[in-house]
């Protein structure tokens, strides 16, 4: 099956590596005083900064439009009040990873302010930039320095504004909590006087340069440390509205009709009883059928109206116990190694197989959104997603309306992990609403969306290395079917390295995750690199040291390592309990990690994991702790537990009940060390930490059982 | 489908009444005749705890719980919790020990289970004041978070007690 709920979503290709870095990233240049009706509807006059959107639009736009420069499209990054007050606009979304902090930390330290002062407007197709989605850890480094560079022009226009206005010198003049202060301290220029000053920004405008200055580290006020997420209060109020809490008045409640099996196609259903039911409207659009009703239990009853009518004609679809078999027989272009002559003439050869198991990113929320078709024609709908403006696309093509006519508004929502970049809850809400004529909410069910969203892709991992004498590597062969080639290429010395990634016949739609291909790439070669050491009669440690170069990686594997006590703990075993070692980089973080496990009656508990990171310059310890302690966390779910079963074209373990995700007694002692470097460029740290737990505690249970597990999830029995 | 009939109940202490089929689970009834909409729907199987209120004290699923069974009840949500300060022109709150726990120890990320943990934990604690860590992760082990928030959160049912006690303390002081 060619995944048919994909058909839409050009980021959900098969059978090709897939685009979890894919961003739009902020070019950054500056253009003052350059659309700013829109923005003085919303927040009343005052100071604007705009930043271009990004080079595909300007490219679209200027294609599209006559009078050349003028038509630069801008969005606002940065508005100033004439009260003072300051608006940080960004395309990003928060979903639990912390980007409402970190970037509200980015403008308060740029503008010299207190972080409450910011109020920072997220991911509003007609109001923000576009940021490019959240997604590939670009937050941290892409967004993080285009807000600080917004932020820092209007400090230099402060600066500047203060200086002309007291015609003196622009060097002596000091900024702090919101306000430009004179070198003899006597007077004070702030935010709301340059606000005010439309004379001074309209004159000033042309002189900001491009590269602003922007703030070094050993001044750091904010950046760098702890700031709770600024919306806490809602949140612990249950006043924050998600996405699924979003009424607007006259809304109803949508249903759709899902198909009892993926290759299931429509052949009759009758409408009436639904239809007869008070206050209900149908929907039927070819396969697409679905009901508006008052609430959503009417809207359950007419659609298990309709369901009772409905028949289908099904096809063969593969099984998940043939998973592996299914991909190795489908996988495109399976190469050899080419490594024969080196394998030929080294001490040892191993070669083995790795497989991961489809997996779902299971959000606490799952899909929901809410459409309303204006008077106007224009669609607004607020949803969970992590691609706001691709969604804003994709509803724009599915009406067959222009992008201009489509407002998406995420607010903070419950859980991505990378499983919301698509629209498809959003266009189905805009269908029933566009059909019922009133706004319309549709939140799928935990059912749906562990049936219809999409998984981490499954994959079968081929590898085969080979030593010499001394205990080297001498070649090494790595091919992943299906899963894709994010963080495939091995870190290690080796004389000879050949590594790919091919698609085959994914029998399920899949997308991105949380590090996505990284997990099990890294998985399969750290634990293929503790095969190996134990054929080149060494510890892991040290054979894993011997193959690396100092470096960022180096660093975290000693540093954990240490923090452990592993060469010990891993020489001198303790009765019942092993202990494993891995270590791995992905989007320019390090990570390693070293986990105690004890095995009774074929199951493994994980009784501590000690973890060592590194992603360049801390922005936020607190919610990088956070990040770290939830990767791992959920990280143990497919190493343990977690695996998506399937069977005729249905998900046969779509709850929770049967899906077993990590719960509070599954939390080992957790050990975290993180490796602060200011001397390095700052990356996101969402996904990264867990790439080693897998592998960690793979290696472990091999340790304590001497039993090789090369199958993700774990299981002993 | 079954025909409405008039439930009353109490809600944060305010008596209800609403006209609904008496198999529609609470949940529902709270979210979208109610407007109170802190309690979620996460799994609609009383496994992930997201809709988790407090029916006469004890911890309820409410994506389970049928109208009929609340009729009569006395039903606390995470709306009902934080105490809304006398005299106070700005109309400020004070929030329950255990909000301000989760506050101060960042028990959540993306908070969507959070009201869900917050009432189990309201429960736990008066039910058991002190709690060790272990019994904090067998009370809360019935709810799920996705961000794998769980450290911080057992941290913050830790400091909810604390709270607690010492606010216990300081009233048998003025006493």
């Amino acid at each position: 099956m060619k995944s048919p709920a994909a058909a839409n979503d050009e980021a959900m290709h098969l059978s090709r590596p897939l685009p979890d870095d894919e961003e739009l990233v902020d070019q950054v240049p500056f253009h003052f005083d350059v659309g700013r009706r829109t923005f003085l509807q919303l927040l009343g006059s005052g100071l604007l900064i705009a930043v271009s959107t990004s080079e595909k639009s300007n490219a679209q736009e200027r294609g599209g439009r006559r009078g050349g420069g003028q038509a630069i499209p801008v969005a606002g990054r940065l508005h100033i009040g004439k009260d003072g007050a300051i608006t940080v606009f960004t395309g990003k979304v928060e979903c639990g990873q912390g980007s409402r902090a970190e970037l509200t930390q980015a403008a308060a330290e740029e503008l010299r302010v207190a972080p409450d002062r910011i109020t920072l407007l997220m991911a509003d197709t007609d109001t923000v930039p576009d940021d490019g989605g959240t997604a590939g850890s670009r937050t941290t480094p892409s967004t993080v320095p285009a807000v600080r560079a917004g932020c820092a022009a209007a400090r230099d226009l402060l600066i500047a504004a203060a200086a002309k206005t007291w015609g003196s010198d622009p060097a002596g003049i000091v900024i702090a909590n919101g306000s430009a202060t004179s070198s003899d301290g006597s007077r004070h220029y702030a935010y709301a006087d340059l606000a005010a000053d439309e004379a001074a920004a309209q004159t000033l405008g042309d002189t900001v340069p491009d590269d602003v200055t922007l703030t070094v580290i050993p001044e750091w006020k904010t950046l760098g440390k702890p700031l709770a997420r600024p919306n806490g209060p809602d949140i612990v109020t249950g006043t924050h509205a998600y996405p699924s809490d979003i009424t607007r008045p006259g809304m109803l409640y949508g249903h759709v009709l899902r198909p009892p099996a993926y290759t299931a196609k429509l052949v009759s259903i009758d409408l009436a009883a639904a239809e007869a039911m008070e206050g209900v409207t149908v929907v039927r659009d070819g396969e697409f059928v679905a009901v508006a009703a008052p609430n959503s239990w009417l809207a359950r009853e007419a659609g298990a109206a309709l369901a009772k009518s409905a028949r289908w004609e099904t096809s063969p679809h593969p099984a998940s116990n043939t998973l592996s078999e299914h991909l190795r027989t489908t996988a495109h272009d399976l190469p050899e190694n080419p490594h024969a002559e080196e394998t030929a003439a080294a001490k040892t050869t191993v070669r083995e197989t790795y497989t991961i198991a489809y997996v779902q990113h299971a959000p606490m929320e799952p899909r929901a959104a809410v459409a309303e078709w204006g008077a106007d024609g224009k669609l607004t709908v607020w949803t969970g997603t992590q691609m706001p403006f691709r969604v804003r696309s994709e509803l724009a093509r599915a009406f067959k309306v222009s992008e201009n006519s489509v407002r998406v508004i995420v607010p903070d929502f419950g859980g991505g992990f990378g499983g919301k970049h698509s629209g498809e809850c959003a266009v189905e809400a805009a269908r029933i609403a566009k059909a019922a004529g009133k706004p319309v909410k549709l939140r799928w069910t935990r059912e749906e969306e562990f049936t219809w969203a999409y998984f981490r892709p499954a994959a079968v991992i081929e590898a085969e290395a080979s030593l010499d004498v001394d205990g080297k590597l001498t070649s090494w062969h790595f091919v992943n079917i299906n899963a894709g080639g994010n963080g495939i290429d091995s870190p290690y010395h080796c004389g000879k390295k050949h590594t790919r990634s091919v698609g085959a016949d994914a029998p399920l739609r899949h997308g991105s995750y949380r590090s996505l291909a990284v997990t099990g790439n890294t998985f399969a070669r750290e634990c293929l690199m503790d095969e190996l050491a134990l054929a080149a009669g060494t510890d892991p440690l040290a054979f894993r040291l011997a193959h690396l170069e100092s470096g960022r990686l180096r660093d975290v594997l000693v540093e954990a390592a240490e923090k452990f006590g592993f060469a010990d703990r891993w020489k001198n075993k303790a009765p019942s309990v092993g202990v494993g070692i891995a270590c791995g980089l992905d989007k320019g973080s390090y990570v390693a990690a070293c986990a105690e496990i004890s095995v009774s009656e074929n199951s493994i508990k994980v009784n501590h994991v000690c973890q060592a990171y590194e992603c360049g310059k801390i922005l936020n310890p607190q919610n990088l702790v956070a990040q770290v302690e939830g990767a791992i966390l959920m990280g143990l779910g497919p190493v343990l537990r977690e695996e998506t079963t399937f069977e005729g074209g249905r998900i046969t373990n779509a709850a929770f009940s049967r899906y077993a995700v990590p719960r509070f007694a599954d939390v080992p002692t957790l050990d975290i060390h993180l490796l602060d470097r200011p001397d390095l460029p700052s990356v996101g740290a969402g996904e990264t930490p867990l790439i080693v737990v897998a592998p960690a505690i793979g290696n472990a249970v091999f340790h304590t059982t001497g039993r090789r597990l090369r199958d993700m999830p774990l299981r002993l029995g | 489908m079954s025909t409405p009939i008039t439930i009353q109940f109490t809600v944060n202490g305010k008596p209800r009444e609403v006209l609904s089929p008496p198999e529609r689970p609470l949940l529902e009834v709270l979210r979208e005749d109610l407007a109170l909409t802190g309690s979620k729907y996460g799994c609609g199987e009383m496994q992930c705890g997201a809709c988790s209120v407090l029916v006469d004290g004890r911890r309820q699923f409410s994506c389970r719980m049928p109208m009929s069974s609340a009729a009569g009840k006395a039903v606390r949500t995470i709306e009902g919790l934080a105490k809304q300060n006398a005299g106070d022109q700005g109309g400020t709150e004070s929030l329950h020990p255990v909000q301000q726990a989760f506050l101060d120890e960042a028990g959540f990320q993306c908070g969507y289970c959070t009201c869900g943990m917050i009432m189990t934990a309201v429960e736990l604690l008066e039910k058991t004041p002190a709690p060790d860590d272990a019994q904090i992760s067998a009370a809360m082990n019935r709810n799920l978070c996705r961000c794998c928030a769980y450290p911080n959160i057992i941290a913050a049912v830790r400091k909810a007690a604390t709270i607690a006690e010492e606010s216990r303390k300081s009233s048998r002081e003025i006493e």
